[in-house]
């Protein structure tokens, strides 16, 4: 069976986790390819204008793989937690995509802790649904979860080797779907990279961590994948030079998240990027250039300072 | 130390339970005060001061903050829902923090907190406050509450046909002023009955067969008048009765138990729950759909998410009943002139539909 994979939304934080366990219940993986133009228009074309630019991103993959694939496994998640729960959107993504398009069809796997359907529920009952025995899947399940733990083990480390250097260092405050998607984060990353700077990517850190120190920003924050990039401020608050936040335009939580953030946290300059499909390349670099001569200036003085 | 005043942000005309509410609980020397209504400058001063794409609600309930506490309050209290609304008391204490104002906020939380919450917060405002005495207090709310949906729905149904213009937003005007001076649940049910009587005496010259169409969409928008241009009023001058099931007492009290109801009724069109009341808009939409209704009006803020969510599944529903739906969204740009005639397009729409058939 060939089950197509869309490269947006939360593609880029399970990607290792799927194709792990897809593959071992003896499917084909079909992985949309990277976002470009023609992808990103036909995704605006299927969404309703509204819909945040990540989401519309995530409608044009789901076309391009109709026709090419079996299924298109689209996850269904609400909650990790009483109380911790992810936006709205990904719990629709699965009924706006049926809608949608009536022609495809989706398999679909509900994560939401908080009515008691863990991750393992959800993948037992899309192991089902792929014709895999219980014990199969559980195996396959188990290899999956690990083969990610231990992916998510060598980025963080990669990262933390990173904390030595001594060029700029600039934390990129954003959910990984931006940050890694080919027309919305990637070309500011490279771009900061040829500047010469350290980039760090909020998403990186172990997120159970991150979830308990993003309290020390806001109390009543509870959105799962928020928690997880507000902590990884606290967590590298000593080391960094600025902090480049990554809105897609209108994200609903960040909206709020990013507000608060901006009043909350001194002493570290911050930028707010938002970006949409028409955001322009060349307005983008001559803020981030702006943004980097302004913390590098701050960073010499305060080293002639002290020196 | 001086006296608490306590304040809230206003939606509909929810201020009379909301403020009985407060003042009961707030203690002696305590008091509770109502914003000022809402007006063009209210959203104006919101706007400033709030965030670029957040959703409107937010910057009618900043508004009215900056407003109130200009008017002397030094407690606020903020509720939360299963959206970003969640999320709004942190910011706005914020935001009100940083223009300089002093104040202790509140947020209740009812989507994830208990009744135990409510209480502990009105603890810490009044320490004499008994559970029973709440209780009490809670229960003459809930009954305004139930009042004022009860007489909305009547007016709702037949304002569109009234004989004498504005007679039935003068008696509205009299019934809320009769149940603000109400003390106990005796009382709150006398003034109901004897306004529905009076309501229900007004003359109202009503076709056997009236266009109807039902208004769905996300809580705030829907349930305050002000923000939506008062809609559900300009579509009842096209002599429509107008119906909607979105009101502070199925939000509150009956959606708990109906949730599971309403996502199974939708059948094949939702299969899970698509966020805070967006199910709900699916679900009724699809219920006026096969009650054959003319058509349905949809309102949201900009840029709602979970509305948004619906807003594909609603058009499909549109599609399979060939109902007619209107989306509107509304931001601080939104046009007075626009809505209006949008809504008379649709009317007109309306009546050829009906004329051909």
């Amino acid at each position: 069976m060939k089950i197509g994979i869309p490269k947006a939304l939360l593609y880029y934080k399970y990607r290792i986790m799927w194709r792990s366990f897809l593959e071992d219940l003896n499917c084909e993986v079909v992985v949309s390819p990277n976002t470009n133009k023609a992808i990103m228009d036909t995704g605006e074309n299927y969404s309703i204008d509204e819909s945040c630019t990540s989401a519309k991103i995530f409608m044009g993959h789901v076309s391009w793989l109709i026709g090419k694939c079996d299924y298109i496994l689209i996850p269904r998640i609400e909650s990790y937690a009483n109380g911790d729960t992810v936006c709205t959107k990904f719990y629709a993504l699965y009924d706006i995509c049926r809608s949608t398009f009536p022609e495809a069809k989706f398999i679909c796997y509900n994560v939401d802790y908080a009515h008691h359907q863990t991750e393992w529920k959800a993948y037992k009952q899309l192991g089902e649904a792929l014709g895999a025995s219980v014990f199969h899947t559980r195996r396959a399940y188990l290899n999956a979860k690990n083969e990610l733990t231990v992916y998510e083990k060598i980025l963080q480390s990669n990262q933390d080797d990173l904390i030595h250097s001594d060029n700029l260092k600039v934390l990129i405050v954003s959910h990984p779907y931006n940050i890694y998607d080919e027309m919305l984060g990637t070309p500011i990353i490279r771009f900061l990279k040829d500047l010469n700077v350290d980039v760090f990517f909020a998403d990186i850190p172990d997120s159970a961590d991150m979830c308990a120190k993003s309290k020390h920003l806001s109390r009543s924050m509870y959105w799962h994948y928020n928690k997880e990039i507000v902590g990884s401020i606290s967590h590298y608050e000593s080391i960094i030079d600025g902090i480049i936040f990554l809105t897609t335009f209108p994200c609903g939580p960040d909206s709020l998240t990013v507000e608060l953030l901006l009043r909350k946290i001194k002493g570290i300059p911050m930028t707010n990027l938002v970006v949409d499909s028409n955001t322009g390349e060349a307005g983008l670099h001559t803020r981030i250039e702006s943004f980097i001569d302004i913390i590098a200036e701050k960073k010499k003085r305060g080293d002639e300072y002290v020196g | 130390m001086s006296a608490k005043i306590i304040s809230f942000p206003h939606i509909g005309s929810y201020h009379v339970p909301i403020k009985f509410l407060l003042n009961a609980l707030a203690g002696k020397g305590n008091k509770a005060i109502s914003p000022p209504p809402i007006t063009k400058k209210t959203l104006e001063l919101g706007t400033k001061h709030s965030p670029d794409f957040v959703c409107i609600p937010f910057k009618y309930n900043l508004g009215n903050y900056i407003e109130v506490l200009e008017n002397g309050a030094n407690v606020l209290v903020q509720t939360s829902g299963g959206c970003r609304m969640g999320f709004y008391g942190e910011v706005q204490e914020q935001i009100l923090r940083d223009l300089g104002y002093e104040l202790d906020f509140y947020t209740i939380d009812a989507e994830r907190g208990s009744a135990m919450d409510f209480y502990k917060a009105f603890k810490d405002i009044n320490p004499k406050l008994s559970i029973t005495y709440s209780i009490a207090a809670f229960a003459v709310a809930t009954r305004m509450a139930y009042a004022i949906d009860g007489i909305e729905e009547f007016i709702r149904k037949n304002i569109g046909f009234e004989l004498e213009t504005g007679s039935f937003e003068r008696m509205e005007k009299q019934f809320l002023h009769a149940l603000a001076q109400a003390t106990n649940v005796i009382q709150v049910g006398k003034v109901y009955r004897e306004y529905l009587l009076k309501f229900q005496a007004l003359p109202i010259c009503k076709p056997s067969n009236p266009k109807k169409v039902g208004v769905v969409g996300e809580l705030y928008i829907v349930m305050e008048p002000f923000s939506n241009y008062c809609i559900e009023k300009e579509l009842a001058k096209f002599g429509m009765e107008v119906t909607r099931f979105l009101t502070i007492s199925y939000r509150l009290f009956s959606k708990k138990h109906t949730a599971e109801y309403v996502l199974k009724n939708t059948g094949s069109y939702l299969k899970y729950d698509i966020g805070a009341d967006a199910t709900d808009s699916v679900g009724k939409s699809l219920d006026l759909a096969r009650a054959g209704y003319d058509g349905i009006i949809h309102l949201k803020p900009f840029g709602c998410t979970p509305e948004v969510n619906s807003m594909p599944i609603v058009q499909r529903i549109s599609q399979d009943f060939k109902i007619p739906v209107l989306y509107f969204s509304f931001d601080s740009q939104t046009s007075e002139t626009g809505v209006k005639t949008r809504l008379e397009a649709f009317a007109d729409m309306i009546d050829m539909k009906v004329a051909s058939q």
